[in-house]
């Protein structure tokens, strides 16, 4: 056996996710990073080859400027801060209302227990841009939403929700609160009820035990969720393009910008670079937080 | 904790005028229609190891899990030491409970979880210190107190869960089946730990266990359920020897059941006629003619011998089926009837020619040896 062949099953299986990481990962990043050092062009494709030959030598030409702009016009760096501002602030109203639900379904004898998280995954049957729009239905100012509070008479005048932050954070906390509630849930219903009668039994109150037990013990589960609200809402530019105003700023919309209305490629590379790097600190802290839980 | 006398040396349980610690009053626990614990009334004495016994479905932790205060009971009612506990949530009841998987909390270390319970009394935290550490060197764990629970071993784990639920000195510790996660060995040891602990407190144990060999080591007294009842409350020794039914009979130890009816020509001689022919008992009084009832015969009471003996009953029969186990011998002994009688003999060293396999024998038994079981 000191022989393994090349093409044995073995291989082929771990050749298999490889591939497809350096197919669909590896190579568009490389050519992410590739346009991002080149300059732009008005040609097509509309920027600069980073290598030429000339007279029969290979000529290289990198452009960091593309980086050095981002970093001097401010509406870049205000566009990722924001971007990371918005992604927290949806991060915790999702939070806020995810727990509860899924403590509430985990905690649901069986059958009911399925039928709530039936509910919970129900939108996605119905496509997500078709959600958002739904919701320009329901927050216009001659919407859904404020016809009945004018005739309930609980306001007197509509209220401008539409093209505001206000609708973006609804917006984003209605679409991403599925994915916060599903590994919260998974985390929640493997608790141990007798942790909790143990807490209950040596003295501690009801709403004290949720807090020293049942918390510290679902903080995987947090994390998870939260990363998988945090990560997409950065990058996220549907919701802020349909539901949000023009002071609404995020990358995702910038770079949607730089890409079809400018039409520089570089420069959208670039940002798209930084995103990228930006994003993968969130990750990290996702992983070690997931190692951390596997301990437990 | 000085001169509290040892409840298995004062039997206060035999004493009319003794005041019982725990008062259950006819307790009844229903889960839609059917009656978990199905009317039960107990007494318990202060310092007690008390065992709740049966098999499993018969009622004896939501018996447990009722005086933890878990489970409200349907009907009836818990005094512990003259305090009524209806209406007393779990949290503010003068007992502890040990969980049958422990229930430590994962992401607390050892130390932290034993002072659990003193830190949500609003004991101060360098108290609670000392304290945890004084009942962490009780059950034998000092230098354990930084350890998360996932590095400790079962047995470990099972003294922690302990300390956890001494610390707060509760008036009734209630133990759910404190051993049945360990292997034979570590169990026996702890089983004799246990009563040295339980001594040591003076605090009154009550034990809710499947393991009849488990309850007879550490029990002050036993109360054997079925099917939600108890059906008998005794000293181990009492439930051996004189079991009330055949339910019990059968449950501790292993026992050989007739069953017969008394015989109509003679209903004072207390003669039984089974399908094995007539077995003498000792007399019991209020026995009719055609009384149908149950003679146990444990199978240590049983003689065997290659030679007939003179006694109240004797048979014969084959020898079916030997077990060596050590310090004695199971036979099976099949009768003329076809029947097999479990019998026991202590093994003596280096015995030449044992009896074995397909030998004719003797068997004999005396006729006090014979309980009589009307139920």
């Amino acid at each position: 056996m000191s022989k393994r062949r090349f093409f044995s099953g073995r291989n082929f299986v771990i050749a298999m996710p490889n591939l497809w990481l350096i197919l669909f990962f590896m190579v568009p990043f490389l050519v992410v990073l590739k346009i991002s050092l080149a300059e732009p062009r008005i040609a097509i494709p509309p920027y600069s080859p980073l290598w030429e030959w000339v007279n029969g030598e290979l000529k290289w030409s990198l452009n960091f400027g593309n980086y050095s702009y981002m970093w001097e016009d401010s509406l870049y760096i205000n566009a990722y801060l924001s971007s990371i501002k918005v992604a927290a602030i949806s991060t915790l109203l999702a939070l806020f209302i995810g727990y509860p639900m899924a403590y509430y379904i985990a905690r649901s004898p069986e059958p009911r227990r399925s039928i709530l998280l039936l509910l919970v995954v129900l939108p996605f049957w119905t496509s997500f841009l078709l959600r958002v729009y739904a919701w320009i239905g329901i927050l216009k100012t001659k919407g859904i939403l404020n016809e009945v509070l004018l005739w309930s008479g609980i306001i007197d005048e509509p209220l401008i929700i539409m093209q505001t932050d206000v609708a973006v954070y609804i917006g984003i906390v209605y679409t991403y609160l599925p994915f916060l509630i599903l590994p919260l849930y998974a985390n929640l219903v493997k608790l141990d009820d007798t942790l909790l009668e143990a807490s209950y039994d040596l003295g501690a109150s009801r709403i004290s035990s949720f807090f020293r037990i049942t918390l510290p013990l679902s903080w995987p589960g947090i994390v998870a969720g939260s990363m998988l609200v945090f990560i997409p809402v950065i990058g996220e530019f549907v919701i802020p393009t349909l539901l949000g105003g023009p002071d609404t700023l995020m990358i995702g919309k910038v770079l949607w910008g730089e890409y079809f209305s400018n039409r520089d490629w570089p420069v959208a590379s670039a940002v798209a670079m930084v995103m990228l790097v930006v994003m993968i600190i969130p990750i990290m802290i996702l992983r070690s937080a997931q190692n951390k839980g596997a301990e437990i | 904790m000085s001169e509290h006398l040892l409840a298995a040396e004062a039997k206060p349980w035999r004493d009319e005028t003794a005041k019982p610690f725990v008062r259950i009053k006819g307790i009844t626990k229903k889960f839609g229609d059917l009656a978990a614990v199905d009317d039960v009334s107990l007494d318990i004495y202060q310092g007690e190891l008390f065992c709740l016994l049966g098999g499993s479905g018969c009622g004896k932790s939501t018996l447990l899990r009722m005086l933890a205060g878990f489970e409200t009971p349907t009907m009836g009612s818990i005094e512990i030491d003259g305090q009524e506990m209806s209406g007393v949530g779990a949290n503010l009841r003068p007992t502890n409970m040990m969980f049958q998987s422990y229930a430590l909390f994962p992401h607390m270390s050892v130390e932290k979880n034993v002072a659990y319970g003193l830190l949500r009394e609003g004991v101060s935290k360098p108290e609670a210190i000392s304290r945890t550490e004084d009942m962490l060197s009780l059950v034998k764990l000092d230098g354990f107190a930084k350890r998360k629970p996932h590095q400790l071993s079962g047995g470990q784990q099972q003294r922690v869960a302990l300390a956890r639920s001494l610390i707060k000195q509760p008036k009734l510790l209630l133990l759910d089946e404190p051993l049945g996660a360990l292997d034979k060995k570590l169990r026996e040891e702890t089983q004799f730990e246990l009563i040295r602990i339980q001594e040591d407190l003076g605090v009154t144990f009550i034990v809710v266990t499947h393991d009849q060999e488990e309850a007879m080591t550490l029990s002050t007294r036993i109360g054997v359920m079925d099917a939600g009842k108890i059906v008998q409350v005794g000293e181990p020794r009492q439930i051996y020897e004189d079991p009330n039914s055949k339910y019990v009979a059968d449950f501790i130890g292993s026992v050989n059941i007739f069953d017969g009816e008394v015989d109509a020509a003679a209903p004072d001689m207390m003669r039984v006629n089974t399908g094995s022919g007539p077995i003498m008992c000792a007399p019991v009084e209020g026995l009719t003619a055609n009384q149908k009832l149950h003679i146990a015969v444990r199978p240590e009471r049983i003689h065997l011998s290659r030679t007939k003996v003179e006694a109240a009953n004797a048979l014969q029969g084959t020898v079916d089926e030997v077990a060596y186990m050590g310090n004695l011998s199971v036979y099976r002994v099949r009768l003329a009837d076809g029947r097999c009688l479990k019998v026991t003999a202590a093994n003596g060293l280096h015995e030449e020619n044992p009896i074995t396999w397909d030998e004719e024998v003797h068997i004999s038994w005396s006729a006090a040896a014979s309980t009589v079981l009307t139920q």
